[in-house]
């Protein structure tokens, strides 16, 4: 993994050197990537222009032209339709207790695999990692069925205990990783100063492993917001209902015409075009990161 | 991780032996959950797969009935026919391309048009990778329309309105248009973490070739994709696996349709689950597909480790 992980900057140092003027034929590829890029962001552009027509306008001049007035019924219609501000608490209310939980839990397992060093982590760690390749579908009825049984079904709490499960199983892979590189040193100096196992743990060790554990939060976070099947299962009400759920569930019901189907899938990937915004860095370093999952 | 197996811990870990003990306790609540949530559900569905059961009542024991029932269920094979062809849409051509652009752009956007225009279509190939799956389905089942849609009304205005198709209700083309979307997801990933992987190739080795009279797609070929091959095998690797899992496009964009056109595993134990009630039936679907991704997943990795020794 290590190899994988080096980030992006290294390409700047590169750069200054290198530097000359382009001629006819770098321009040629330029023209091209551009172009391939610029397709790429197109089906997004289209959410965008028609999300602000009228009815009448996408009858008239179809989905291509630009509208002609910032019409912002569609949206509104929509929103209030799905009752996309629930679905928005919902989301966020799942995805922050499982970023919380699932990175609590990892960190408590990393610690003792980490740090601790004891004995089968190894075949802890191989069992882990062979989960992350089990589909939810090998799990789901059982889920269901449990969720069931302990009352927990329609209950956003199901869905947030085993994301939590879930996600961590990922996280106390990768946290063990970085807490096995952790300068032994330093915890035989806590160890000889008197604290104990939790006390070097909780002012030794955590305050180091901070950042990475924002990062992991994050992954979790938005790995979280896009699950569809386990939520699918478990969350049948609309009131229920977590944002990627409702894309799928609710938009046939209330987006006959084209313009509030612009809405929808507009307003649906927002959020998530925030976060990027915010977290491009952390995320786009981080692929890698997510790459073993 | 390998590296950490023979850490000098050991000499240590006399002394330690006592203070040791306490470190299980850690390991509690992480074991508890996973057994409880992720080992007992899939235990469970193992067990469900020998079993038939419509979801009410006490599963009856039938042993392998449901795998004998499969194997002659024209469906189930046509569904990893389909899980098959998505490893292409999403495994080998994204990560045909995303060698193509990444080294487009590391070796000519970057150093002759500077880090803004490279940043620029990193991120722009990048943003379908972190929109919800579901949003982007119902996004392009929109694009997709055969009357409204903004595909064919593109391909009339620019001239060529015999192209335009009932992309999504052609049972032809259904499988390839959910494709089109799945490239359109992939690439990004792809991208970046080549890109992120060319950074640490010695620019020496491009120098000399250079200097030897290389031609970019030469160095291409023979440098770049050579150095890559440690991200190479990680992107096939999880691209496989995610192509094998495929279930929230298809519900979104086909429900398996038009006909079974594009049915997959995945899809194909939820609707055994949920719609016919054959619960031991989904199970045994889910649980082939299981034992599948895991054991490619360790022949996978078992390669990679071999190279990389």
């Amino acid at each position: 993994m290590t190899s994988a992980s080096a980030t992006i900057s290294p390409t700047e140092s590169i750069v200054k050197h290198k530097r000359k003027k382009p001629g006819p034929s770098a321009w040629l590829v330029f023209t091209i990537s551009i172009v391939v890029v610029l397709a790429w962001l197109f089906p997004l552009w289209m959410a965008i222009v028609n999300a602000f027509k009228t009815p009448e306008d996408f009858l008239q001049s179809g989905p291509l032209s630009l509208p002609k007035s910032m019409d912002l019924s569609s949206i509104s219609k929509f929103w209030t339709d799905v009752d996309y501000t629930r679905k928005l608490l919902n989301s966020i209310t799942v995805s922050f207790f499982v970023a919380l939980i699932g990175v609590t839990l990892s960190f408590l397992s990393a610690y003792a695999i980490g740090i601790g060093k004891v004995r089968g982590r190894f075949a802890i760690l191989a069992i882990f990692m062979v989960a992350f390749t089990i589909p939810q579908e090998a799990m789901i009825y059982p889920m269901y069925s449990m969720a069931k049984q302990f009352n927990l079904y329609d209950n956003l709490w199901s869905v947030i205990i085993i994301f939590s499960v879930i996600q961590s199983a990922f996280g106390t892979y990768m946290l063990s990783a970085v807490l096995a590189d952790f300068p032994a040193e330093i915890v035989e100096a806590a160890h000889i100063d008197g604290a104990g196992s939790f006390r070097t743990m909780w002012n030794v060790v955590l305050p180091i492993v901070r950042p990475t554990m924002t990062v992991l939060a994050t992954f979790f976070f938005i790995w979280t917001w896009n699950e569809f099947l386990i939520p699918l299962v478990l969350l049948p009400s609309n009131d229920n209902q977590t944002v990627a759920l409702a894309m799928a569930v609710t938009t046939g019901q209330y987006t006959s015409d084209p313009t509030t189907r612009a809405a929808a899938a507009l307003v649906g990937l927002l959020p998530s075009l925030g976060f990027f915004l915010i977290f491009q860095r952390t995320l786009m370093r981080g692929v890698t990161l997510g790459a073993i999952k | 991780m390998a590296k950490n197996r023979n850490a000098p811990a050991s000499r240590k870990l006399q002394t330690r032996e006592s203070s040791r003990a306490t470190y299980y306790w850690y390991l509690v609540p992480g074991l508890f959950a996973f057994a409880a949530v992720i080992g007992a559900s899939y235990v469970r569905n193992v067990y469900l797969s020998l079993t038939k059961w419509n979801g009410l009542g006490k599963p009856k024991f039938i042993g392998f009935t449901n795998y004998q029932e499969l194997i002659h269920d024209p469906t189930f094979w046509e569904s990893f026919i389909h899980a098959f062809e998505f490893i292409g849409a999403m495994a080998l051509i994204p990560t045909a391309l995303g060698l193509l652009f990444g080294a487009v752009i590391f070796d000519y956007i970057s150093p002759k048009f500077g880090n803004a225009s490279s940043s620029f279509m990193r991120v722009g190939l990048f943003v379908p990778q972190i929109i919800p799956i579901t949003v982007s389905g119902i996004l392009w089942v929109w694009l997709l329309e055969p009357n409204s849609g903004v595909i064919n009304n593109f391909l009339e205005s620019v001239g060529l309105p015999n192209l335009t198709q009932n992309w999504l209700g052609d049972s032809r083309l259904a499988l390839l248009s959910v494709s089109i979307m799945l490239i359109w997801i992939q690439i990004g990933y792809t991208v970046v973490i080549f890109v992120s992987g060319m950074a640490r190739i010695d620019p020496a080795l491009h120098e000399a070739a250079q200097l030897d009279g290389a031609t970019w797609l030469q160095r291409f070929r023979i440098i770049t994709v050579n150095q890559l091959r440690p991200e190479i095998s990680v992107v096939l690797l999880t691209t496989t696996v995610a192509a094998l899992k495929v279930f929230a496009p298809v519900y979104v964009m086909t429900q398996g349709g038009p006909g079974d056109a594009t049915v997959v595993p995945s899809f194909f134990s939820y609707f055994h689950f949920f719609t016919t009630q054959k619960v031991g039936y989904g199970a045994a679907i889910a649980t082939v597909l299981s034992v599948i991704l895991s054991v490619l997943a360790i022949v996978l990795l078992r390669m990679q480790n071999r190279e990389e020794a």
